[in-house]
């Protein structure tokens, strides 16, 4: 038997804070694929809170922690496009012309995984072994889709949920208005962006949302039970692991 | 002119509430998008194209001094002239100049985006000289008194029962009782009432989407027809354009062409693409006697070397604006000066100053909406990105952000007193949430709970089960690693 793929586990501080199902259901999916997971606890987060608010410094010390924890492992697996992308595609334009960082963040950059996409292209994961009877509509978060083409892979996953019914929303593709401290900063925008899509979920009459990333999630879990919808929310990853006995995220509708 | 970009979340809040607005926006999301998406789906080369665009125009901002100089060369072989104008002032001096040469008491206008930049219908006016925009959204706008909303549909933000209004009210020499229900025929009183202003008047300013550098053309593209007349009736026409519009050579245009009009609007051509190559010639049955190029800079040469550069192949065709979220939830006024969306959040800090402009730049959700639809694949998120960066450098953005900030910083470089932290906080949150799982109401979060309910967490954090053995659902061996 060849040896098992090690993988190092990013959980994402947001998953790690607010909903360590996620971690756990990743956890699940990995190595039902036949992975040897690992989880370096002196993982915090991607860096991409200064990254985005224009500090380097701060994103640099971060990710050469992230780096140094993980460059070890066959792949790193994150449950999130967002971070996933970060670790991918900026860390190396972060370290562009670094003579010291540079080729260690691109030969990182090149083990890094979104979890759904990395169980069907890497793994060649075909089904899940998952029951769920429930109407679900999908989000496509814009990093995921965007930086690393993730649209097809939960989708295809999804359909072989057994019970499970996906119904399209409209503009699937069109961001939920949370943006990391966007959301804070510029509050009413993200909220008449996060109300447009509440209401595209609402028009699918679905039972539960799901999505790839925490961020996301939050945002639009926290409208929909303000607005009182009718929909539910979960991590995809939850609903792969057929992992949901776990309250949904902001409380049942 | 007044600038408002400061108070970007003054006018975000005005727009949102502004029921006209909304109603106006409702109709824009989805119309550009579909059309786009269609037109770029049904050339199959359409990829290969915005590669080919981007090559051209990246060739071009690499050997801008030699294309601008055979174009100036060109245009003056041709009996037209060039004026070099470094700064806005110096163009609107130019136009000035070559108004009061002709003794010009009002000039025809088609649309353009450099003379909102540089303030010219205002500086007329004050010089004694009648602007008159003919493109229908502009000449809307103008009696409105407002400023473009949008770059290439500048009256997208008013409703048609609002126009029908401003022709009652300016439009007094025709019997107020007419008839203005039909859209129909609110374009057939504005279409006689510029016929009148095309004949009679002394100037034609156009802008230009390209000048070609080796026939010393400058190029128009309309679906209404009113830049032809504009510069081919009057005595004199005048191209006001920015540098970075120079393309080598005409087949360069057309490759071009073939994205610019299918990201704009999803047509396959504009109705109209116009092509001037110097004053009236002997044996012309039309055209000016006179042709001029008003080549201005304003800040963009500055940008040629730096991380902006890439912003300077931008052809103006607003798919960024009308695929961005932002963009059509509060509209293009709320960005506060010249340009919106987008590619206004990337060129207004240029211009203006980051110390006025920072707002912009960081009112992006950086969703890659805009670069994924950007012809000329301009890294926009990125571009306003380095903004941001600027702004963090000179300390510029608000204290309370940069200290939050840093204190976070400071603890996701410590991942022992991290998880300390994270675990009490996760603990907090989930104490407060109740059964509930969510809270309504959290101290410091008021920005967040003032819109949606916030989820609580749900007990102890990941890292901390995971350390203490917890694995899977709970009855696994995995541990610390």
């Amino acid at each position: 038997m060849s040896e098992p793929v090690r993988i190092g586990l990013f959980v994402t501080c947001l998953v790690d804070l607010f909903r360590p199902t996620v971690g756990f259901a990743a956890v699940k999916l990995l190595e039902e694929a036949g992975c040897e997971v690992h989880v370096p606890v002196s993982q915090t987060c991607c860096g991409q809170p200064a990254w985005n608010s224009g500090d380097r410094a701060d994103t640099a010390d971060i990710a050469r922690q992230v780096i140094a924890a993980f460059e070890g492992f066959d792949h790193i697996v994150a449950p999130s496009g967002s971070c996933a992308g970060m670790l991918s595609k900026h860390y190396p334009e972060l370290f562009a012309g670094d003579a010291q960082w540079e080729a260690r963040a691109v030969a990182f950059a090149g083990k890094v995984h979104e979890l759904v996409s990395f169980l069907t292209d890497v793994m060649g994961l075909e089904r899940v072994a998952a029951r769920l009877d429930a109407r679900v509509t999908y989000h496509d978060s814009c990093s995921g889709l965007r930086e690393l083409g993730i649209a097809e892979q939960p989708r295809k996953l999804l359909a072989t949920v057994e019970g499970l019914e996906l119904a399209e929303m409209k503009n699937s593709n069109v961001c939920c208005g949370f943006g990391g401290t966007f959301a804070v900063k510029y509050s009413d925008v993200s909220n008449a962006i996060v109300s447009e899509k509440a209401a595209t979920i609402d028009a699918t009459e679905a039972d539960l949302l799901l999505a790839g990333d925490l961020g996301c999630l939050l945002n639009m879990a926290g409208k929909l039970r303000r607005n009182g919808s009718k929909t539910e929310v979960r991590h995809v990853a939850e609903v792969l692991a057929g992992m949901t006995d776990a309250p949904p995220i902001g409380g049942k509708a | 002119m007044e600038i408002t970009t400061p108070q970007f979340k003054q006018n975000v809040t005005g727009a949102l509430a502004d029921r006209q607005l909304q109603r106006a926006l409702s109709h824009v999301r989805g119309n550009f998008v579909g059309k786009r998406a269609a037109a770029a789906a049904a050339l199959p080369e359409f990829e290969a194209l915005r590669d080919e665009a981007r090559n051209i125009k990246n060739h071009v901002l690499e050997n801008l001094d030699i294309y601008l100089e055979t174009f100036e060369k060109n245009v003056t072989r041709q009996g037209g002239k060039v004026h070099w104008a470094a700064t806005a002032s110096e163009a609107r001096g130019h136009i000035l100049d070559i108004c009061r040469k002709v003794g010009a008491r009002s000039a025809t206008k088609g649309k353009s985006m450099i003379s909102e930049e540089i303030g010219l219908n205002a500086f007329l006016e004050e010089s004694g000289i009648r602007p008159v925009e003919t493109d229908l959204g502009e000449y809307i706008i103008q009696l409105r008194g407002e400023r473009p909303s949008h770059i290439i549909a500048p009256a997208v933000h008013v409703n048609a029962d609002q126009v029908r209004e401003d022709f009652r009210r300016v439009h007094t020499h025709l019997p107020p009782e007419r008839p203005l229900e039909e859209p129909e025929s609110l374009l057939a009183e504005a279409r006689a009432i510029l016929r009148d202003q095309f004949l009679s008047s002394d100037v034609g300013i156009t802008g230009a989407n390209f000048l070609v550098a080796e026939t010393g053309t400058s190029v128009i593209v309309t679906n209404e027809g009113n830049g032809d007349l504009t510069q081919i009736l009057p005595r004199v026409h005048i191209v006001i354009a920015s540098l970075e519009k120079i393309v080598p050579t005409l087949e360069d245009m057309s490759q071009i062409l073939r994205v610019l009009a299918r990201s704009a609007t999803g047509q396959e051509m504009s109705v109209y693409t116009t092509l001037s190559s110097g004053p009236k010639r002997k044996g012309d049955p039309d055209g000016p006697d006179e042709f001029h190029v008003v080549l201005l800079d304003n800040g963009r040469s500055d940008m040629i070397g730096t991380e902006f550069q890439d912003m300077l192949r931008c052809i103006r065709c607003g798919a960024c604006m009308n695929h961005c979220p932002v963009y059509q939830a509060v509209g293009g006024h709320a960005y506060g000066w010249v340009y919106p969306g987008p590619m206004g959040s990337v060129l207004t800090p240029q211009f203006i100053g980051v110390e006025k402009g920072g707002n912009l730049p960081n009112a992006s959700t950086f969703c890659g909406r805009c670069e994924e639809v950007c012809p000329m694949r301009i890294p926009l998120p990125k571009m306003m990105r380095h903004w941001r960066e600027k702004e963090f450098e000179r300390h510029l953005s608000p204290p309370a952000h940069r200290r939050n900030l840093k204190a976070w910083a400071w603890l996701a470089k410590r991942p022992g007193l991290y998880r300390l932290f994270t675990r009490l906080a996760a603990r907090g949150l989930w104490v407060l949430g109740g059964a509930k799982r969510r809270t309504g109401f959290l101290p410091m979060a008021g920005a967040w709970t003032r819109h949606r309910d916030m989820p609580t967490p749900e007990g102890g954090t990941f890292l901390a089960q995971w350390k203490a053995g917890r694995h899977r659902t709970g009855q696994g061996t995995g541990g610390a690693s």
